[in-house]
């Protein structure tokens, strides 16, 4: 801060403890004393008396009504309409690290599609020993392994490459969603299809695709089909949601969410990529000097302070405060998180929640003690490979701004002294 | 793959099966049908089908895609991306058009229809003259702008070493300005970040 916002700040901070002490109404330091009785303990409320709902009320429930605000919110202007397009998972209400399945953003380029079990069929074609189908019933019958993945759009924090655009984490940072998936290895498939007559492996590749109209073709090199990739039938312990992909889809750890094919109807095995629309056109990084990156796969480490944030405002007042946020890596698992709150200048490491998980979202926590003055809050990831979080300007310098995809940029928000906080850039 | 044994699950695919799935499309033109189409047919059969969203001449109505224009701008500060100025392979156009388009049609439009369409997306890119045939046969001889525009993710060579460094924990740098406010551009839903972060404001204040 310079010292004109700084002496701005001290003497904002005056006036607000002044206030507080005029008015009494917020503690500052130490436990406040009630002036009166509080109703809420002394009167019988209705629901210590009455009754509740039945156990028959609510077969498949939904949150409660006072969380109608914890929704996936879509942001019109981004998308030439709402088919092809994105929501945003309200990550600045949620806390832990899985998502709830219903408020988890969705990215369709077709629509989201009913395919029922019966109707599904998968197959796999190309340099297998034999081409092969299965049906939903079949999956269920391969040996099964269950894993938590982070998966992100490519284009999650997209918009801000160029500046500060978007005010809450949900629409920065909120094209994520963390789950704990059910299925079957690509590897157990495959092998089911035999690849002894497919030869040198390490140069071959699968190609994926949907059964959608849009069909979301990408390119996964062998070596990462055979490693940890998933056909998924169930997440967080339930079968896929409709827009996520029921009754299958890929799941591809660590990297672009793009390549997480859903409503999975087919996998070839080739001697090379396809350079399908969504490997060329889309999911390509340009770079300052125009020529662009392709297949830039991975999820770089990557951070944001969930609260305080633009949507989750600090109304508390001074005092203890938590501030909490995600991190992650496509590489591995996350080793540190440090938090700023002066942007930048000096950093404290933050407590995990737990240890971090192999490409999983990981929870952080940092305690402070909050006097009332402003904050420029920032988090930074680190990774297992030693992998540090940039700031955007180290970003810009190697890339430019019309990168698109894969902005892993340190966040920072700016807290005010009412507790309001805004998305913004800083030096 | 051999280390684990098969189970025997699932039966094996049918030629008239995987013909009918395995429609894509690779850059050296494997997987293309036999078939053509004229500029002049394209034409047409782009007024009728993709000219609402994509505009009669290819350059994209409201925020729908421009497939044609902006070649020489991928170095600007808005680059305008189409299948002329920025696209690799031609290969990607007839595969994504031919089971992909019309949006909300998909998978209409016969192989011919296909040649003849992407001949006109040609066309409007001022890449092939107005009596072109696209047929399987010169599919290769059509020279995409940007086929050497890609490189392969260089990450590794290029960031990772500079983003490995030991990370400054203290007195990182001498002041901190703000640059740049989401608010003054005010792009957020109303229904969303604002009016909630003003909910929750009020409602602090009234405290």
């Amino acid at each position: 801060m310079t010292a004109e916002t700084e002496k701005k700040g001290a003497s904002r901070r005056a006036f607000l403890k002044g206030a507080v002490a005029a008015g009494g109404a917020v503690a500052g330091a130490g436990m406040a004393r009630a002036a009166e009785p509080d109703p809420l303990i002394t009167e019988v409320q209705e629901w210590a008396s009455g009754l509740g709902e039945g156990v028959d009320a609510t077969p498949y429930g939904m949150p409660i009504r006072f969380e109608d605000d914890v929704i996936r919110r879509n942001v019109e202007w981004l998308t030439a309409d709402t088919i092809s397009s994105i929501n945003f998972t309200p990550i600045h209400a949620l806390d832990g690290t899985i998502t709830p399945q219903g408020c988890a953003f969705e990215r369709h380029h077709s629509g989201a599609i009913e395919l029922k079990k019966e109707d599904y069929r998968l197959m796999i074609n190309g340099l297998v020993d034999k081409p092969m189908i299965f049906t939903y019933a079949d999956l269920e019958r391969f040996p099964r392994e269950n894993h938590v993945y982070f998966c992100e759009c490519a284009a999650n924090t997209g918009m801000e490459w160029a500046g500060a655009q978007l005010n809450g984490a949900q629409f920065t940072h909120g094209m994520i969603h963390n789950m704990e998936y059910s299925g079957v290895s690509l590897r157990t498939l495959l092998t089911e299809a035999g690849m002894e007559t497919t030869g040198d492996l390490s140069d071959k590749w699968v190609y994926v695709e949907g059964a959608d109209a849009s069909s979301n073709g990408r390119s996964i090199p062998m070596d990462k089909a055979l490693d940890d990739v998933l056909v998924a039938f169930k997440a967080n312990g339930e079968a896929l949601r409709k827009e996520h992909g029921y009754p299958v889809r890929l799941v591809v750890p660590g990297w672009e969410g793009n390549m997480w094919v859903k409503w999975l109807r087919r996998i070839e095995v080739m001697d090379g990529p396809v350079e399908s629309r969504e490997e060329t056109s889309k999911y390509t990084d340009t770079l300052a000097d125009g020529t662009s990156r392709k297949w830039t796969w991975v999820m770089d480490a990557k951070s944001v302070v969930t609260s305080p944030s633009p949507q989750s405002p600090i109304t508390h007042g001074a005092g203890p405060l938590v501030i909490t946020g995600l991190a992650w890596s496509g590489h591995g698992k996350i080793t540190r998180v440090d938090v700023s709150t002066d942007g930048g200048m000096n950093w404290q490491q933050a407590r995990l929640a737990t240890e971090g998980q192999n490409k999983a979202l990981t929870r952080f926590y940092l305690e402070i003690d909050w006097d009332g003055s402003e904050m420029l809050l920032q988090s930074r990831a680190h990774d297992e490979t030693g992998y540090v979080q940039p700031t955007k300007d180290a970003l810009r310098e190697v890339r430019g701004e019309n990168s698109i995809y894969h902005n892993n940029c340190i966040q920072t928000w700016w807290v005010k002294e009412n507790g309001e906080a805004e998305n913004v850039e800083v030096s | 793959a051999a280390d684990a044994k098969r189970l025997g699950l699932g039966r094996e695919a049918l030629p008239e099966e995987i013909a009918a799935w395995n429609v894509d499309v690779r850059p050296d033109g494997s997987g293309l049908p036999e078939g053509s189409g004229s500029v002049m047919d394209g034409e047409e059969l782009f007024v009728d089908y993709c000219a609402v969203c994509h505009g009669d001449f290819a350059e994209g109505v409201d925020n729908w895609p421009k497939l044609a224009g902006g070649d020489g701008t991928l170095a600007d500060r808005d680059p305008v991306k189409t299948v002329g100025s920025y696209w690799p392979y031609l290969s990607t156009v007839w595969d994504y058009v031919h089971r992909s388009m019309p949006f909300g049609g998909a998978q209409t439009l016969s192989a011919d229809e296909t040649y003849a369409i992407v001949a006109y997306i040609l066309y409007s890119n001022y890449l092939v003259d107005e009596d072109f045939v696209l047929s399987k046969d010169n599919f290769l001889e059509v020279e995409m702008p940007n086929a050497d525009g890609f490189i392969v993710d260089d990450r590794p060579e290029t960031e990772y070493g500079r983003f490995s460094e030991e990370a400054c924990m203290e007195n990182c740098k001498d002041s901190v300005e703000i640059t740049m406010h989401a608010t003054v551009l005010d792009v957020t839903p109303d229904e969303g970040a604002e009016a909630e972060a003003g909910a929750a404001m009020e409602e602090a204040n009234a405290d």
